[in-house]
Parts: structure tokens; sequence; C-alpha cells
């Protein structure tokens, strides 16, 4: 065992352990192994084994709570970092729900997003986006259960291709149970809204990493995304209790 | 087309409308009339007739001698052209060209929208024409020329009916024979036993009536033009296999693309077709955003849709043509200079793909417009193409899931100018504990009288776990022409 005396060597070590684990689960064909982007926010991605979330990699979000139809919150935390990415995006969505001044307001300029209607068909519409490297991003709006063998096929798409896969789940159910099944991800997020301090000036959201390869999950507080994308640690969740307490053993 | 060959010649001559032209040609010794433009038609002339006779007739009748190899050259680029309405066409001798709309005609939508649209392409270019579709070509030939209409739509199935009352050359017949035993109409023909017509006059007058009720079937034999680009491969066995189909495509489109590549050209529209065993061709079509000669990319776009292919017995044959190019520069592997226009280039194949499998118009990109009013804030575009750079304001709170069209809540408002206290949404009850606005949105009533004084007051509200809405009011509290001030949802933050 480790002792929390030697805080550097173990890091390392355990750093070097992380990396050689990721290099035997994932298939050698990815571009460049290692690129991520981060969520701006160090206590998290100190967190996630990449630093920040893998590129060539495919990510759940959903909402939670009375939010799961709609999942406003969760759109907007995918927007968020999406805006921070460079390059052109693909939104394959079931219905057009979407609002695009909204997507604007959190950074992700719709000159970058091409939409595409794919109905019952967003698995496979994803897959072929994932194929042109060209992408950014592909994000897929999916409600239903997602069977191991769908998100596996998504994940070793979004490896080959280097392009990061993010699956925006939806359900009419609260906090419907099919999105904690397991799945190929190597992160599932859930966003929850949480009543503001002061007036309508910023949200704030609960972050929950609830599934992170290589990595353990957490609770976190943020406040919402701004103009460009970026979370800010909810300044009180910050400065009182310990991060500890939110994190469990993943 | 009856006037094809004097349309021909008023169009190079440049001759008035209003005076008489016919071409002649030898029959034999005597110099007959081979074509007349419609007025001398009207005057009384008809092809075959002496040239004596039609001088005679009229005066000053202007003649030209016919150039029998010239009219069939221009009915075979004239067949050519018309490959832009589909992938199938034949030129129809003397005058005429079939045309296999199959699958093609809802592009345009619709048969009677196709026939009206190539008679004004036609007659823009100063070629007077009839038009028919049938389930045949035998009956569209005969409705073109006989039927009571320009454009003629005979139903599924309604062949013979439609067909009863032409007369037997309709049938492309020499009628003389028959007229001697009193047959002028084809539905006396059809109404005759078979067997003793066949002793009688041969197999032929069989084999025709057939083939316009659809009982035989009749190949068209396809026209290509020569500077069309190109490919085609025949088997030695009949194909069947799809995987079979996807490595002769490979095959063709690499060879089409080494032309392309040659005279600087990519493709916007290819056609697939299979020449089956029993005669009859299958095609496939697909289109491309922007021109490409990538062949990987435009073989997969066919892969596709192979399932869409009935191969029948086999298919015998492939061929790959490429009716519409444009000009394609050489592919250049530059350095990146910005990094957006070079995915922005990149970007069209995936376009491609997208909108072969969900249809076009699902596949769009979103722009500004410069409306008030939200829902028409947003335009959808092309994917492709140039986009403008505008946004929407900043400091104007929008929601990013809107309600389409927004629904209504029912909602407590101490004050008519406030935001509400509580609404209540699908039954359940939202306690409004932050709220901001109103930002008051009047209607557009340049668009429509009906928004002449509509106003809305738009609220972003935050309930009491922290979801955040859009809500309205319509009118603005005070004059009741403004809205009748119920409340609506229309968006989530």
């Amino acid at each position: 065992m480790f002792s929390s005396s030697h805080p550097p060597a173990n890091t390392l070590v355990l750093r070097d352990l992380r990396d050689r684990i990721a290099r035997i689960g994932r298939s050698d064909t990815g571009r460049e192994p290692g690129r991520s982007v981060g969520l701006g926010v160090p206590a998290i991605d100190q967190a996630l084994p990449a630093g920040g979330l893998a590129l060539g990699a495919l990510h759940e979000a959903a909402g939670a709570g009375p939010d799961t139809e709609q999942a406003a919150a969760a759109t907007l935390f995918v927007a968020g970092i999406l805006a921070r990415l460079s390059g052109p995006v693909l939104w394959v969505v079931q219905q057009a729900d979407l609002f695009a001044p909204g997507l604007a307001a959190v950074g992700l300029h719709p000159q970058r997003l091409v939409f595409a209607e794919a109905g019952k068909n967003v698995l496979p519409v994803m897959e072929e986006g994932l194929r042109h490297t060209t992408l950014a991003s592909v994000v897929g709006e999916f409600s239903g259960r997602l069977s191991l063998i769908a998100s596996r096929r998504l994940q070793l798409a979004a490896e080959q291709g280097g392009v990061m896969a993010v699956l925006l789940r939806r359900s009419h159910v609260f906090d419907d149970p099919a999105l904690n099944e397991p799945s190929s991800a190597m992160t599932r997020w859930r966003v929850g809204v949480l009543p503001s301090t002061g007036g309508l000036a910023r949200a704030r959201w609960r972050l929950d990493l609830t599934r992170c390869r290589g990595g353990e999950t957490g609770s976190w507080i943020v406040e919402a995304c701004d103009a460009t994308g970026h979370l800010t640690l909810d300044a009180a969740f910050s400065d009182g209790s310990d991060q500890g307490v939110h994190r469990r053993a993943g | 087309m009856p006037h094809l060959a004097t349309d021909r010649i008023r169009a190079s001559t440049g001759a008035p409308d209003d005076t008489p032209l016919v071409t002649a040609s030898h029959d034999g010794r005597r110099r007959v009339l081979a074509a007349v433009d419609v007025t001398a038609f009207r005057l009384g002339l008809h092809p075959g007739m002496a040239v004596a006779q039609a001088q005679s007739l009229v005066p000053g009748l202007v003649i030209h001698a016919a150039a029998l190899d010239d009219d069939a050259a221009a009915l075979r680029r004239l067949a050519g052209w018309c490959l832009r309405y589909a992938p199938l066409v034949a030129p129809d001798p003397p005058d005429g060209v079939f045309i296999d709309v199959t699958g093609a005609a809802h592009l345009l939508g619709g048969e009677s929208a196709v026939l009206h649209d190539v008679l004004g392409r036609l007659l823009a270019q100063n070629i007077g024409g009839r038009t028919a579709i049938a389930d045949t070509p035998g009956a569209a030939h005969a409705a073109a020329r006989f039927g009571s209409r320009d454009a003629m739509v005979i139903p599924v199935g309604g062949i013979a009916t439609a067909l009863a009352d032409f007369p037997v050359a309709a049938l492309r017949l020499d009628a003389t024979p028959l007229r001697r035993l009193g047959i002028e109409r084809v539905g006396q023909l059809t109404a005759m036993p078979r067997a003793p017509l066949v002793r009688r006059f041969g197999q032929h007058i069989a084999t025709r009536l057939d083939q316009a009720l659809g009982a035989v079937f009749e190949p068209i034999v396809p026209v290509f033009p020569p500077e069309l680009i190109q490919a085609r491969l025949t088997f030695i066995e009949p194909l069947l296999t799809a995987e079979a189909f996807s490595s002769v495509i490979g095959r063709l489109m690499r060879a089409v693309c080494t032309d392309l590549e040659e005279t600087g050209q990519g493709a916007r529209r290819l056609d697939l077709l299979f020449e089956r065993v029993d005669g009859s061709v299958q095609t496939l079509r697909v289109g491309s955003a922007r021109p490409s000669r990538d062949a990987r990319h435009l073989a997969r776009m066919f892969d596709e849709r192979l399932e869409r292919v009935d191969p029948g017995l086999g298919v015998e044959a492939m061929r790959l043509t490429v009716p519409h190019i444009d000009a394609l520069a050489y592919a250049q592997t530059a350095v990146r200079l910005r990094d957006t226009d070079a995915r922005e280039v990149d970007i069209a194949p995936l376009i491609d793909r997208l909108a072969n499998r969900l249809g076009a118009a699902r596949v769009y990109r979103v722009a500004p417009v410069e409306s008030d009013v939200p829902e028409r804030s947003v335009r959808r575009m092309p994917p492709i193409g140039s986009t403008d750079p505008g946004s929407w304001p900043a400091n104007l709170p929008r929601p990013v899931r809107l309600l389409d069209p927004p629904q209504r809540v029912e909602a407590m408002a101490l004050l008519p100018d406030h935001p509400p206290l509580a609404f209540v949404w699908r039954r359940v009850r939202h306690r409004v504990r932050h709220a901001d606005g109103p930002e008051r949105i009047a209607g557009e009533w340049w668009k429509r009288d009906g928004e002449m004084r509509s106003v809305r007051d738009y609220f972003q509200v935050e309930d009491e776990i922290g979801r955040r809405f859009w809500l309205f009011r319509r009118g603005d509290g005070q004059d009741g022409q403004t809205g009748d001030m119920s409340w609506y949802l229309h968006g989530f933050f």
C-alpha cells in the first residue's frame, strides 16, 4: 500500500500504471493517445485519468431528476465543452427541439454546427460521423436503452477516428434506471440543477461523475457554463467541505 | 415532337413563325414532304404528300431539303439532354424520346409536373412537343401522339381504357391492312380473337399490342451522349450478390474517376445501371453536394443503396455514367494556413453520405435571422456553402431547448406586470423563486396581420429545485387587444 506521505512518487507510479493499462485497453489504431479537453476546473480535471475528457472516446451525459427529459443542463454542459474545441461538430438529434441561440450563449457558435435529424437512426449516423476525422466531435441525442454492443461500437469508432463522441441521453422517466446500465463509455456524467443562491446570474449545477474508466467517480457543485463554455467551481463548495466527502471509490 | 425537323430549321434560319415551312425528300422517284410545321399542317399539308400537290395548295411554300441524318443526330442530342430527368432515356425515331421516369418523377414534384417541365423547357428552345406518361413505352408513345392533351398521364392499370379510342396507327403499326377489315380503333383490335389475327397479319401486330398493354416487356435501349463520362463492365456469369456488385462498383468508379481527373471535372450526379439477364434495367442515382472524384467516397454512396436493387435472375452488365459534372480543380495538399477553412472543405463527403441516408432536408446548419420573434430567429440552411458570421444578441437570455409550439401553463401572478408566483405545467406545480423580465417582444405585423398588436412578455424563471424555464404571457397586461393574458412555457435553460 502507498501511504499518503509521499504523494509525488505515488502519483508518478500511478500515472505510469494507468498509462500502461490505457494502452492495453485501447485498440492501437488511435491517432494520438492521451489528447483530451479539460473541463477548465482543475479539481475535476485532476480526477480524470486523461486530465480531461479524452478526445478519441465515448462520453455520456444525462440530466437528473425532472430535467431527465429535456436534459437542458446536460446539453449546456456538453455545449460548453465543445465550445472549447475547434472544428466542426455534428449534432445528431431525434427530433428538432434544440434552440441554437441557447447553444451560442455558451460559446458554441452555429457556424461550427451541422445538425442531422436521424429519428431512430441516431447511433448509426453517429458512427458514420465518427469516421470523419475532420470533425471535432459528434454529439448524439439518444433516448432508450443503450446496449453494450452499441456503446462499444461508438467507442471503437471514436478511438479509430480520434473524434470525441458524446451521447446525450434523454428519457421520459425521471432518473431512468436504464441510464445507469453499464456501457463502454469512458466517462458518464449526470448534470443536475441546484437552486441558485443569488438571483438568476449563473445557474448552479451538481456534476456527478458516475462512471470513469481508469479513474474514480466524484461529485462537484459548479457554476454553469459562461459565455465561453467555462465552468467554475462553486465558491462555497470549494472553500468549505473537503472534496473527499463527495468522492466515492470508483 | 411532331415538328422537330422544321422547328430545327426555323431556329437556324430565323424564318418568321407564320410562314409555312416544310422539308422534302424522295420516295422512290416522287418528291414528297418529309416534315411539315404547325402552320403548314393547318393549311392541310401532311408528311407523305407529293411536293407538287403541296405547292398547288400553298403558293409560295418554302421547301427545304430534308436532312434525315441531321434530324436523327438532333434527336440523339435531345435525348442526351433529357438525361436530366432520369437515367434511362432512348430516342424514339423519327420524332420522339422515351424517358423512363420510374422512381424519378417525385423529384420534380409528380408525374404531371415532369411533363409540364419538359414542355416548358422545349418551348424555351422553340420546339413544340407533346408528352405523356404511362406504364409502358408503347402506351406513352400512343398517348403522346394521339392523346387529347399536351401532357397526359395514364394512371396505373388504365392503359386499355385510355387506348381504346385511339386509331390503330397509335400502336406503331401500318394501319392500312387492318383498315380494310374495318378495324380503325385500338379497342376493336383488342376485342379480336388473337389466333386468326396473327395467322393473317403475322406476329408483329400482336407484339405491338402486347407491348402497349404491358403484357410483353419492351426494353428501351438507353442512349448515352458520346461526351458522357461512363464505364461499363460485362460479366460472363450473371451477378447476384451485393458483394459482387460492390466490387464491380469499385472498379467502375475508379475508371470514371480517372476520366474525371483527366478533364478536371468532378461528379455531381452519378447513375448506375444494372442490365439484367431479362433485358430490363435497374438504376440507382446518387448526388453529391460538391463536385467530387473521390472514388471511395462515391462508391460507398452506391454501396449503401444496393439493397434497393432487385437483381432478378442476375445482372449481366453494369454501367456507370456521370450525367452531371462540374469543374473541380486539382486537389492540392497545401499547408493549412487557416485550420477552419481546410475543415470546411473536408466535411463535404460526410454531408453527402448523411444526406443520401437521411434525406437532404434532414441535414442542415442554422443561421441567425434578424427577427424578434424567437421561433423565427433561426433559419435552416444547406450544410455546405457560405455561412454568414452573424450571431444572436448575446445579452438576451435564450433557452437551449425550445417547445414548438409553446405549451399553455396555468400561472398565478399577483400583478399584471409581474412574473408569476407559481405555475402548473404537466400537472406539476413549480414555485418561482427567482425571475427575470419582462422582455417585451412585439408581433411582426409586417409578416402576419394577426400580429398587428400582439405582444409577448417573456420571463426567465427558476423554480424551487433550480430548473430554469422560459415563460411568456400573451398581452402587455393592460390592453386586451394585445393578448388574452394567458401564460405559456416556451423553453428550458
